[in-house]
């Protein structure tokens, strides 16, 4: 039996990570990859807390989790090819449009 | 055993994780991305999700990166040039986020977890957890469920109208 608090402290420290790559990178592509380490450790956190009630309700909040990542991929490298193709950079501090 | 597998699939993981955002190709990212959503699959496996943990492989590791690496290879993206002042103080800001972040985490964790009633019923251990998953999906959760199909399908009609873009359209050839 895994103790709950090392499960939380790792989506943690995960969820961290997530949030660090998407504040100090400039790549669209790796931002958007930070942020499916972040849906990840909100899922660990789900799974273990399900685990530890002995409920099966987090395991399948977890799947429409995921359904909406998957969806959430397609449609957001969608729109980064689609910005490749309008600004030729993917990198997001030289998409500043709206900036003025 | 499930304990040192866990710390094994855990230092793996925050390795891993830690590879992604510090990588300079994307590439070699989106790889180390694959590498920490199998070493979830493991923990999932360890904390008694079967189904969550072959999805993640299939899913995670299978689909989705796929789709990470078509487009990173379609785009030809080369190592990502990052130097010069500005982009060395937003580094500086964004890791002090993260630091204070895990901070507050970890001070909440310290206070302790508040759980509610656990579930009567315990699900059956023995032969994994893939029937009562199903039979949860099907009868309680058939909305949701119902739901996520209408959600994959806009998804999937809302990609293919904005990757074919609005350049060729057989209207304006006419």
């Amino acid at each position: 039996m895994i103790p709950l608090n090392w499960l939380v402290a790792l989506s943690a420290i995960v969820f961290t990570i997530g949030v660090v790559g998407v504040l100090v990178r400039r790549n669209a592509l790796v931002i958007f990859m930070s942020v499916e380490l972040m849906l990840n450790a909100a899922n660990l956190a789900f799974v273990a807390f399900a685990n530890h009630m002995k409920s099966l309700d987090g395991q399948i909040f977890v799947f429409f989790v995921m359904t909406v990542a998957a969806a959430e991929v397609a449609i957001g490298l969608a729109i980064i090819v689609h910005l490749f193709r309008l600004r030729e950079t993917v990198f997001v501090d030289e998409i500043h449009l709206l900036k003025g | 055993m499930t304990i040192a597998l866990f710390v094994g699939f855990a230092a793996l993981l925050v390795v891993t994780s830690l590879m992604v955002i510090l990588h300079r190709n994307p590439v070699t990212s989106a790889l180390f991305l694959v590498l920490a959503f199998c070493s979830l699959a493991g923990i999932y496996l360890l904390l008694h999700a079967e189904f969550l943990g072959m999805v993640q492989i299939v899913v995670y590791a299978g689909a989705i990166m796929v789709l990470f690496l078509f487009v990173i290879m379609y785009l030809n993206l080369q190592h990502d040039v990052e130097s010069g002042v500005q982009i060395a103080l937003r580094r500086g800001i964004g890791w002090l986020a993260g630091a204070g972040l895990l901070l507050a985490g970890a001070t909440l964790l310290g206070r302790g977890l508040a759980l509610g009633p656990a579930a009567e019923v315990s699900p059956d251990q023995a032969s994994g957890n893939v029937a009562a998953i199903g039979k949860a999906l099907y009868s309680r959760y058939l909305f949701p469920f119902e739901l996520t199909s209408v959600l994959l399908l806009v998804a999937m009609v809302g990609v293919i109208v904005i990757a074919r873009g609005r350049a060729r359209s057989p209207r304006e050839d006419a």
